[in-house]
């Protein structure tokens, strides 16, 4: 990757849950910082998730639940990332996913959570931080 | 409203008083330099009887249950009856959610709320690939009427009145309600409660859509007309802004989008051919509850008084119950905060103080757990006595109305409605409230302000005590309500069992009737119910729904 290329970000809303608030105010806090945000939209399936994920050669997916369905949501994504052999690409979460949740999630692999009053600034350097290419 | 010679006087007064105070703000500055509220609205240091000078008293405020209802829509408000405490409940299965109203209804609620899981919510049976991990999370998991009966088991339909958060499916749920309503032998029309059924902000704020916006529209008057006849009591729409504020959005756009929404159905119903009048009395509104307590008393005032004139200048409607807005409020789920929950409690206090004195009819105050995960028994109580203590301690519930009057609350009542008033002409000029959400406007205009919200905590321009003040070390909470997975299973046998006990050759006419029907332009209600009643599933029903009028595609709103 040559350093003239922006980070590309897959924001994405698995499952059914229609709450965008989030997502969209951490899309355009990435946008600003520079970073290119490919937005899925609302309901997509976990394949639909990881489809586009290849498709669009991200550096990161943002997932975001607030319906309670990340435990199952969240593991399914990085099983299918893992399937089809994607290890490189840095995925985060957030939404209202209960602190106990949290070790599970990153045991299968969600780098971070981000819950509800986190800064988009810390998002922001956390993802320049920690990106896996 | 005053006499020029006070006024006059008030205005030198009020110049010395402002000279005076110039040389000590020199030394002593106030906080900011600019005080505004949170859509925008500067606020001044002191409001003065100038301030309200120009408003007409009988036109613009008026009295208590009489046109145009800025000062509540009954005469005696508080005085006669309070307003219905309605908790929003729901998860699991049917028999869990029966427990919780039942425990609700026991500690003096008065009327039931229903939250719908999203399958449910997004016409899909528990067992749809899509509804995995999402079974009973969110709400109670409905896939026929079976559950449905279960639902309201021991609950006398002829005594609580019932809301269901359901839109898509809306005509679907009122069904069900309205066939477990024939079995315990209480008549349609003796059934009272409201359905939301408001598609339009599902394509702008919430999201639970299923067909384009024609046919929705169509399902919708087709609903009014419906209920018109059959369920009198019902409030066949709850056209709700509550959402639109939980997605960013702020208090006057808040009032501007769902009024132009109630815009949108009304010309919908009169373009099928209904009066005003004929279902202008059970139209029903949702707001939200925010931050911002006076802005928001001023809010449900304004937004009262340009309903009022809308259904009488611009629709024509006769009817003092078409005219007058009803509403019910919930206090703002985005403004909980997972740190230091149990200040939440005042926060949903302060919150539902302001919509009794914004004149609401029902409420919802939420759980301090809610940042979270659904509220537990113990948090929905605290929050069902924050009503009570409203109700029965305060002593706001002695006079109608008791903010009126106030500069500041009439200056900005003002305000508020000549903002949102903009906001209508705006939406009217693009073609309506359909027709700017397609272009994404609406959209747009609520992600911005999301936008300009969050920039403003992260500035700490916006103190969120807790969050980017006053914070503590704390352990994360413990024992929070959780919805076992195995609910999904417990469904889809549920669900097998009922395809193999009814009668299937039925339930495939009566569905092939229906898509007939959806085909043509006859009512659909009685083919919905009819539906409902041989246990038609509601993910059958909608797919029969989908397969004539198909699925809404939303348009992209985010980037350049």
């Amino acid at each position: 990757m040559t350093s003239a290329r922006k980070i590309r970000v897959l924001a994405a809303k698995p499952g059914l849950d229609g709450h965008d608030r989030g997502i969209k105010v951490i899309a355009n806090a990435l946008m600003d910082a520079g970073m290119e945000v490919i937005y899925t939209g609302l309901r997509q399936s976990p394949e639909q998730i990881v489809e586009t994920a290849i498709q669009e050669d991200v550096d990161v997916i943002a997932l975001s639940i607030l319906s309670g369905a990340h435990d199952f949501l969240f593991p399914r994504i990085m099983e299918l990332l893992q399937e089809k052999g994607v290890t490189d690409v840095l995925v985060i979460g957030g939404g209202i996913i209960p602190d106990e949740d949290i070790a599970e999630l990153k045991k299968v692999g969600i780098a971070e959570i981000f819950g509800p009053g986190a800064y988009t600034d810390d998002i922001i350097t956390y993802i320049r931080e920690n990106l896996k290419r | 409203m005053f006499d020029r010679k006070m006024l006059e006087e008030i205005a030198r007064e009020h110049k010395r008083w402002s000279d005076n105070l110039e040389t000590s703000l020199k030394k002593r500055p106030e906080r900011k330099h600019d005080f505004a509220n949170t859509s925008g609205i500067p606020v001044n240091r002191v409001y003065l009887p100038g301030d309200i000078d120009d408003s007409d008293y009988m036109d613009e405020i008026g009295l208590p249950g009489e046109y145009p209802f800025t000062r509540g829509v009954q005469p005696t408000m508080y005085r006669g009856r309070l307003w219905t405490m309605r908790q929003y409940a729901g998860f699991a299965t049917a028999e869990d959610t029966n427990r919780r109203y039942r425990f609700l209804l026991e500690q003096g609620q008065t009327g039931l709320s229903v939250a719908f899981d999203l399958p449910t919510q997004i016409g899909y049976d528990s067992d749809h690939p899509l509804a995995q991990g999402e079974v009973g999370k969110v709400g109670v998991a409905i896939d026929s009427l079976k559950d449905m009966e279960i639902l309201f088991d021991r609950i006398p339909l002829d005594k609580v009145s019932t809301s269901m958060t359901i839109n898509a499916p809306a005509a679907v749920l009122l069904a069900m309600y309205m066939a477990v309503g024939e079995q315990q032998g209480v008549a349609s029309k003796g059934l009272r409660g409201t359905i939301q059924n408001d598609i339009l902000k599902e394509y702008s704020a919430r999201g639970t859509y299923i067909f384009p916006p024609k046919p929705s529209m169509r399902i919708i008057t087709d609903i009014f007309a419906f209920c018109s006849r059959e369920v009198p009591q019902w409030n066949s729409i709850s056209i709700s802004g509550y959402h639109i504020r939980e997605a960013g959005s702020t208090a006057v756009q808040e009032v501007a989008f769902t009024l132009a929404d109630g815009i949108a159905y009304v010309e919908a119903a009169i373009h099928a051919g209904l009066d005003v009048d004929e279902f202008g009395p059970r139209l029903s509104f949702f707001f939200n509850a925010h931050l911002d307590f006076l802005e928001e008393i001023a809010k449900f005032r304004a937004a009262r008084r340009l309903w009022a004139v809308i259904m009488r200048e611009r629709f024509k409607a006769k009817d003092p119950r078409s005219i007058m807005m009803r509403f019910h409020t919930q206090t703002a789920g985005c403004t909980l905060t997972a740190k230091q929950p149990k200040n939440n409690i005042v926060r949903v206090a302060f919150q539902a103080l302001s919509a009794v004195l914004g004149g609401t009819q029902s409420l919802h105050t939420n759980s301090m757990d809610e940042a979270f995960c659904l509220p537990s028994e113990e948090a929905v109580q605290v929050a069902l006595r924050t009503q009570q203590l409203i109700a029965h301690e305060t002593g706001v519930t002695d006079t109608v109305d008791p903010l009126a009057g106030s500069y500041y609350i009439e200056n900005l009542t003002n305000e508020i409605y000549e903002r949102a008033q903009k906001y209508i002409e705006a939406i009217d000029e693009l073609g309506g409230a359909a027709a700017a959400i397609e272009k994404g406007y609406i959209q747009r205009e609520i992600q911005d302000s999301a936008y300009s919200y969050q920039k403003e905590i992260e500035k700490n321009e916006r103190v969120v005590v807790g969050v980017n003040r006053f914070q503590v070390e704390e352990e994360p909470p413990k024992d929070l309500l959780r919805v076992n997975p195995a609910v999904r299973v417990s469904q889809i046998e549920r669900l097998e069992r009922l395809k193999s006990d009814r009668n299937n050759e039925k339930v495939k006419d009566i569905l092939s009737d229906l898509r007939s029907a959806a085909e043509g332009s006859e009512n659909l209600m009685p083919f919905i119910l009819e539906a409902v009643r041989a246990y038609a599933t509601l993910g059958e029903i909608c797919d029969a729904l989908r397969d004539v009028f198909g699925e809404y595609q939303p348009v992209s709103t985010l980037g350049g």
